[in-house]
């Protein structure tokens, strides 16, 4: 595995592997962080085209902890906003000693043409592109939704996923769709139908355009973050509408099962799609993913760039 | 000058020796050599009328880093064609006679292909006024097709006051259909390839929403309007309809559209970005049934040149379009071929030439191949086969979606004007 573009790019197994891993981390940290030496001597660049400090602080928690040297790149006030196209500051990067390269963008595919086009050759991590996909945002909900329910062995089966709102717009309900139905969750899609997108049939998940019908059924309730510029667009009246058909709200709180968790990527819109009650209650793994998120992020670094193989590259190189 | 093409198979089927003098054809039959006169060998090659071309970009004036009039000339030469309709959407915009006057002239100045310039339907292609359509009809360059290619004219009002205008001298108003707010920031067709790469959906309606309400503005007006680069089923059915009323609507297809289909955009790699957008495996079948039955009346290329930083880079910010001068014969050949051992050329004769010239008026092109004809002409290996190569072609720029792909056919021979301009690859 060289690049983590999107959850198609990897095998069943190779996703348990990275969740595996994942867990050897979190057991050995055991609430205290301890640096690894795993990484040391290599470059690792966040390359963020839009602005996610969480992310990004996960990540560079994530490849600090494995000793790799970080350089965080922003957008934001660089060569960019000059004009300065996405191959010039791949391979400026490059030119620098990059071996890994986080990218967050806002164009769906960027991560893909940066591992493709030949612009650079150090491996690629998508955290996010467009509305495509955001691979470790997936693993690390599948890896706190196996781990809450006691899944050692990252089988999801039997369990049944609801990700609600913005699904059209949504890298993370994409990739969260692949990585769940690959280990064997049900997952209903639920949204007003016009934030479904045209072609959704064939992503093997359930469309419900009513929460109310399905909350019930639910193992876990996966709420996204609605952006109020939708409404521009029509896709609905109001966020009042909106929260009053498809918001996590105390009433529906109150019917989830028991065993039932609540989970977000945040930053939470409290009060729209995810009441405060909700997103602070015994069922919400909120909190939860963000500490598995540095994690699994360090095992994707693990595998991506810690093998011998790239050790060996890392050692020719001058 | 004099020109004797030796036992070419003309449209595919009967054998005959013809006779070029000074740019027309003298004499069709069983001929002998005269001295000091050029003889090309041509058994076992097919021989048609010179391909026409109803939609190119040639980029000149305003984008000569991407195409040139004389690149394009290259271009058209090593295609097999011998005359272009270059599109107004140029810089400045040929909204004026001068401009259309400049572009027809440098046509001319190449020796190797006409140059018929189409007319801005509006104003800087802004679709709020109508260009000065009169003064470039009455131009020297004889406009009679007007496009705001690249974009749609949107404003229903503006749409018939031009079908209405064009009247006077039975000129087309040639529709690039894309109703805007159904397709704002659309990268691809939606469907299940767009809802999978999280790339904006361009959805059929947008094209065919534009195609129906023409098409009854154009049968309520009675005047001839022109579908530019069809590419849904839906799109062909309303054609159809439309032909079967009566209404005067002509259309076309692009070669990318009878070959490509959306699936290609899964690499995100931007030489497969094109206005409009690749379509479905059953919208290709349909293009392809519709262009057989004579539902679609033509393949035009859309011959869009970009030079290289404006597709070397993220899909979303890559610029629309793909080459197709070159290519556009064996993509032709390949799709309308596919499952079959033989080749219709009197089919591709037809689609390429004959009717494109026939709608546009273009008098000395895709003429009956007999005695008195303009000899723009050319020649084809019908066993042989051609591999694309970026690197080679004519055109300033490499956008091609077929790099490395084989295609069946070569094109051995170009004659414009009585003239060999292309001859087994070289451009002379």
């Amino acid at each position: 595995m060289r690049h983590l573009l999107s959850i198609n790019d990897l095998t069943v197994q190779e996703a348990h592997d990275i969740l595996t891993t994942a867990y050897e981390l979190d057991r050995v940290s055991d609430g205290q962080i301890k640096k690894l030496p795993t990484l040391r001597g290599r470059t690792i660049v966040n390359l963020f085209f839009e602005d996610s400090t969480r992310t990004r602080i996960s990540f560079e928690s994530a490849a600090k902890r494995l000793s790799a040297d970080v350089i965080n790149f922003s957008a934001k006030g660089s060569s960019v906003s000059k004009g300065e196209s996405l191959k010039d500051t791949a391979q400026t990067l490059q030119a620098m000693g990059a071996d890994g390269v986080i990218i967050r963008h806002n164009a769906s595919g960027a991560a893909q043409r940066l591992a493709d086009s030949g612009w650079i050759s150090a491996s690629v991590i998508n955290a996010g592109d467009g509305t495509h996909e955001h691979p470790t945002q997936a693993l690390l909900d599948s890896y706190t939704i196996a781990r809450n329910f006691g899944r050692e062995n990252y089988d999801l089966s039997g369990l049944t996923v609801g990700i609600v709102g913005d699904i059209l717009h949504s890298r993370v309900a994409r990739s969260n769709v692949l990585l769940l139905r690959k280990l064997g969750a049900s997952v209903i899609l639920i949204a007003p139908p016009t934030l479904i997108p045209v072609g959704a049939e064939s992503w093997g998940a359930t469309i419900s355009y009513s929460l109310d019908d399905v909350i019930e059924s639910l193992d876990v309730v996966m709420t996204l973050r609605i952006q109020h510029e939708r409404m521009s667009n029509f896709f609905f009246p109001s966020l009042q509408e909106y929260s009053r058909g498809y918001g996590l709200d105390d009433s529906r709180l109150s019917r989830m099962k028991a065993s039932a968790v609540i989970m977000h990527p945040g930053p939470m819109n409290r009060g729209v799609e995810i009441s405060s009650s909700a997103a602070d209650s015994s069922q919400s793994l909120v909190l939860r993913q963000v500490t598995n998120g540095v994690f699994v992020r360090m095992a994707v670094l693990y595998h991506l760039l810690g093998g011998p193989q790239s050790g060996t590259q890392s050692e020719m190189g001058i | 000058m004099s020109i004797l093409i030796k036992s070419a198979s003309i449209l595919g089927s009967d054998v005959a020796d013809v006779r070029i003098v000074d740019g027309v054809i003298t004499e069709v039959g069983s001929l002998v050599s005269n001295v000091g006169e050029e003889v090309i060998e041509a058994s076992g090659l097919v021989l048609l009328p010179g391909l026409v071309d109803l939609h190119t970009h040639v980029r000149e004036p305003g984008r000569e880093d991407a195409e040139t009039i004389e690149t394009a000339s290259h271009a058209a030469a090593k295609g097999g064609y011998t005359a272009l309709s270059p599109m107004a959407n140029t810089h400045p915009v040929a909204d004026t006679a001068g401009v259309v006057e400049q572009v027809a002239r440098l046509g001319g100045a190449t020796g190797r292909v006409d140059l018929f310039p189409i007319g801005a339907v509006t104003k800087g292609l802004a679709g709020e006024q109508l260009s000065e359509i009169g003064a470039m009809a009455d131009s020297s360059a004889h406009v009679r097709i007007f496009s705001d290619d690249g974009k749609c004219v949107f404003d229903p009002l503006v749409m018939r006051r031009a079908l209405e205008y064009v009247k006077r001298f039975d000129g087309i108003i040639a529709q690039h259909a894309q109703e805007p707010r159904l397709t704002e920031g659309a990268q691809m067709n939606e469907g299940a390839v767009s809802a999978e790469l999280g790339l904006a959906g361009w959805p059929a309606i947008a094209e065919e929403s534009i195609i129906a309400r023409d098409i009854l503005i154009a049968e309520h007006v009675g005047s001839r309007l022109h579908i530019c680069h069809l590419t849904t089923a839906g799109g062909v059915e309303l054609v159809r309809w439309a032909k079967a009323r009566g209404v005067m609507v002509t259309a076309e297809v692009t070669p990318h559209h009878l070959l490509l289909t959306d699936e290609l955009a899964r690499g995100y790699d931007a030489v497969y970005k094109v206005n409009p957008p690749l379509r479905s495996h059953s919208d290709v079948l349909a293009l392809r049934a519709g262009l057989i039955d004579g539902t679609i009346d033509m393949v035009a290329t859309d011959h869009a040149p970009h030079p290289e930083e404006d597709k070397d880079c993220e899909w979303q910010a890559a610029a629309f379009g793909m080459l197709g001068l070159e290519t556009a014969l064996g993509v032709v050949v390949k799709a309308l071929s596919e499952g079959s051992s033989s080749i219709d050329w009197k089919l591709i004769a037809d689609r390429m030439s004959v009717r494109p010239a026939q709608i546009a008026g273009y008098q000395a092109h895709g003429q009956t191949i007999e005695v008195g004809a303009a000899a723009n002409l050319i020649l084809v290996d019908p066993k042989a086969t051609t591999t694309v190569d970026r690197t080679k072609l004519a055109s300033k720029s490499k956008n091609t979606p077929y790099d490395a792909m084989t295609l069946p056919t070569q094109i051995t021979h170009t004659i414009y004007g009585g003239a060999v301009v292309m001859k087994n690859g070289t451009v002379l």
